[in-house]
């Protein structure tokens, strides 16, 4: 090209044309424009798979059932039935194979979360039994005198 | 530690995922984007508008705005989690994000100003390449000067009368171009922010404008300080060398163009502060007359915790002193270096009233968070998103400032336009 | 060697490849969206009701351990916020650690390591609410991600592409719920997805199955059978920050004036 005044312009179309070219290798091919249009569904389709391959860890009390029939039936009977096996015991994942031993939460503040007293008006709370944490038995775990799957007072220690 | 955790300090009702995500890499990145836009307004403001006071400056804030063009998207690479990845934007854009568009306007604007470089520059590279090529036993330094200038040329040689006035007319082409694109470029860092509805502070369509505006001063106040500083270092090259080319004539000659630039670009630079100053203004009495639900918090961070910041630091420091000091009589360069020091202190508190004050009150209006620049670093993050990363960009363009000079001279050229 | 002719040629053939995946952007072509709108079965929403909720914060436990959120640190998908009006009329709330431990005292955390004192006599009106991500119809998260790295499923769920995120916090602030946060691990940004992996093998999420007083509920939108989808379309339902425009879709009992 005689005229000099364009090779500013064409080191820019270069460039424009090396992005191009890497783009094929550095793109995944199934980014692109989806379902919910280009604002809302511009993304890499495989993505939503590799969500749905998160592994499960809380499987649930009916998964529990099977083994542990005696200790769902004991429960069934107190108020705590509503309480999912794993809230405590610790997330199943693969149990007994993986892990073997599930941890069981028996820590004072678990039991909290509900029974410590908050006398909220109109709140559900207000209705469940509770103490106050800084009067009642401070320094004792909680399970050394009630029974989880027995709260009532005639299931005290 | 999560993102953010070690310089949010909460007050009263924040939600538990709130904290300062955008820190001070954010508050700089406005900032130095501000500095190329307006440095490069400042040497259109000669090639398009014929200013002819402006000319001296002109070639030197082109240089100077290329050099703040590598520097500006620094902050937000060390801002980034995942700063390889970068590259995504220009892979896969999405154009409703204000950001997406970052890459490619800035490309565009990098295209832009380094094809005005190159139209301004190429007879110097031609010559360069031409006087390289000639000598006989070249040093290692001046093979690799030579490669670098022939490169440069794009293997165009041609620099008679007629190629020349075709670059003219290319300079004042590009530079035409040039401004509403670097216009669009700070506008548009304005709109990354006004346009986040959810954040109360940032939600207004002034805010680009505002940007705009303060970007320009900023920009102007950086090549004037940057202005002086070399012209003062050519001083005491002459004082010391008295080599007869530098002649004590030369040096008052020196001095007194100096201080006619400086006082003329001071003009441009007090018109644009009152317009940034005016719009912003405009924007606080706006939110206070109208009231709406998100007033009540931001009155309390605007007139209480942020006062001293905004009103003392922003308004007062950086706008009220260097009023009074331009707009005295007489205006002398040790006074403009003062008045445009504090003119960049305003702007960087003015970004910084806007980044982080955004960020000091919590989604709830019922909680406010504290942002604790780190000073000392003690891992990679406290460093890129401390006091030291901020400096390190800071400092950056300076340095190749330094280096763009070798090969884009700015002073000692036969003038050809 | 490559002769000049075959290097021409296949740099020829580069350029047209290029070309071809830049038309395989597609901006905007209607034609083709409409016709990928064919799977319209789900429409993942949730309901919480404000009046069962006690604060006990299991929801918070099981949503960290199941979505591998670093237990210790100080962000979570979902949160559970107490709020406490008292005879003033003064509004005390806050949401320690999340509620991951749950609310067992009275005392009000006002930031900053202090906790206030509310007596019981004062309060007028104290409840729980839930948080989670909105999964919102016009999400302004998926707007601003400059990258296609969140996007919002078909089934109206939006996710986060760990690959391709590069952690620049737009999303974060674009959030009016701020539900969003930058994973510990992964230092990509983060949020709930209704625990995408269970409610696609037909399970509930891992808050809705700790709640123990049935406060949290998903469903299916586009199920007119599902219970939850009769509740929203039959009773009064609040949702969060409706002048956002952003359309959440989760749903509330008992929404008070004062929650944000």
């Amino acid at each position: 090209m005689k005229n000099h005044v364009f090779r500013p312009l064409l080191v820019v179309i270069g460039l424009v044309v090396l992005v191009l070219l890497i783009r094929p290798f550095y793109v995944p091919k199934d980014f692109g424009v989806h379902e919910r249009g280009y604002m809302y569904g511009w993304y890499r389709q495989s993505n939503t798979e590799d969500w749905k391959k998160v592994k499960v860890k809380y499987q649930g009390s009916e998964y529990c059932k099977d083994c542990h029939a005696d200790k769902l039936e004991s429960i069934s009977q107190s108020p705590h039935m509503i309480i999912q096996c794993e809230n405590c015991h610790g997330p199943a994942l693969d149990h007994p194979s993986d892990p073997e031993k599930l941890t069981i939460d028996r820590s004072r503040g678990q039991c909290l979360r509900c029974h410590a007293k908050l006398s909220y008006p109109k709140s559900s709370r207000a209705g469940i039994k509770g103490i106050d944490p800084d009067t009642h038995n401070a320094d004792t775990e909680c399970v050394s005198c009630h029974n989880p799957h027995k709260p009532s007072l005639e299931g005290l220690k | 530690m999560v993102h953010g955790e070690i310089w949010t300090l909460k007050e009263l009702f924040v939600t538990p995922n709130e904290y300062i995500y955008w820190s001070v890499q954010i508050v700089m990145y406005p900032f130095m984007t501000g500095l190329v836009a307006g440095a490069f307004v400042l040497s259109s403001l000669y090639h398009v508008f014929g200013i002819k006071e402006l000319k001296d400056i002109a070639r030197f804030a082109l240089v100077f705005s290329f050099a703040l063009l590598f520097a500006a998207p620094m902050p937000i690479i060390l801002h980034l989690q995942h700063p390889l990845r970068g590259i995504n934007v220009m892979m896969t854009p999405h154009f409703t994000s204000a950001i997406a568009a970052f890459g490619i306007v800035f490309s565009g604007y990098g295209a832009i100003v380094a094809s005005e470089l190159w139209f301004l520059y190429r007879k110097h590279f031609v010559e360069q390449s031409l006087l390289l090529k000639g000598k006989q036993d070249r040093s290692l330094g001046e093979s690799l000067l030579y490669l670098i200038f022939t490169v440069l040329t794009l293997g165009s040689f041609d620099i008679t009368e007629e190629a020349q006035h075709r670059d003219e007319k290319a300079i004042k082409v590009l530079a035409g171009i040039g401004i509403p694109v670097a216009c669009f470029l700070h506008g548009y860092a304005g709109f990354i922010f006004g346009s986040v509805k959810a954040n109360a502070l940032w939600m207004t369509p002034l805010m680009p404008v505002i940007f705009i505006m303060s970007a320009v001063v900023s920009g102007i106040a950086l090549c004037m300080l940057t202005y002086i500083a070399t012209m003062e270092i050519r001083k005491f090259l002459a004082c010391r060398q008295q080599s007869p080319s530098y002649s004590p004539e030369c040096r008052e000659e020196i001095k007194s163009v100096e201080v006619k630039v400086i006082q003329m670009t001071a003009k441009y630079l007090l018109f644009f502060l009152i317009f940034a100053i005016s719009l912003e203004l405009l924007d606080l009495i706006f939110r206070g007359y109208t009231a709406t639900k998100s007033w009540d918090v931001l009155r309390s961070v605007i007139y209480g915790k942020d006062f001293t910041s905004i009103f003392i630091l922003q308004y007062g420091l950086g706008n009220l002193i260097p009023f009074i000091i331009f707009l005295t009589p007489g205006l002398t360069i040790r006074r403009a270096v003062v008045g445009v020091l504090f003119v960049m202190f305003g702007v960087f508190m003015m970004r910084w009233n806007v980044v982080i004050g955004g960020q000091a009150f919590s989604l709830t209006f019922n909680g406010y968070m504290h942002y604790h620049l780190p000073i000392i670093p003690h891992d990679w993050e406290t460093l890129k998103e401390g006091l030291f990363g901020a400096l390190g960009v800071f400092v950056m363009p300076f340095v190749l400032f330094y280096f763009l000079t070798k090969i884009f001279p700015i002073f000692g050229l036969k003038e050809s336009h | 060697m490559i002769s000049r002719r075959d290097l021409l040629k296949k740099a020829g053939k580069a350029v047209a490849g290029a070309s071809i995946s830049l038309a395989a952007i597609e901006f905007l072509s209607p034609a083709r969206v409409q016709a990928l709108k064919a799977d319209k079965a789900v429409r993942w929403v949730f309901l919480v009701d404000t009046y069962k909720c006690v604060g006990c914060g299991l929801c918070v436990k099981a949503c960290k351990n199941e979505n591998e959120i670093p237990y210790d640190a100080n962000v979570t998908r979902t949160w559970v916020e107490r709020y406490v009006i008292t005879s003033d009329g003064k509004l005390h709330a806050d949401s320690p650690k999340g509620c991951r431990d749950g609310f067992t005292t009275s005392k009000i955390d006002v930031g900053m390591g202090k906790l206030q004192d509310i007596k019981n006599e004062d309060i007028k009106k104290a409840f729980f609410v839930p948080k989670l991500c909105n999964q919102c119809e016009n999400p302004p998260c998926v707007q601003v991600c400059p990258v296609g790295a969140t996007y919002q499923a078909p089934d109206g769920v939006v996710l986060v592409d760990r690959t391709w995120c590069i952690g620049c916090g737009y999303c974060i602030m674009a959030c009016p719920y701020g539900v969003r946060f930058f994973h510990p691990k992964y230092h990509t940004a983060e949020k709930c997805n209704f625990c995408y992996h269970r409610i696609n093998k037909g399970l509930k999420t891992a808050c809705v199955q700790a709640c123990p007083f049935g406060a949290r509920q998903i469903g299916n939108m586009k199920d007119p059978d599902d219970p939850v989808t009769k509740i929203i379309t039959t009773e009064r339902v609040g949702i969060l920050k409706s002048e956002f425009g952003t359309k959440p879709q989760v749903f509330y009992i008992g929404l008070d004036e004062e929650v944000k």
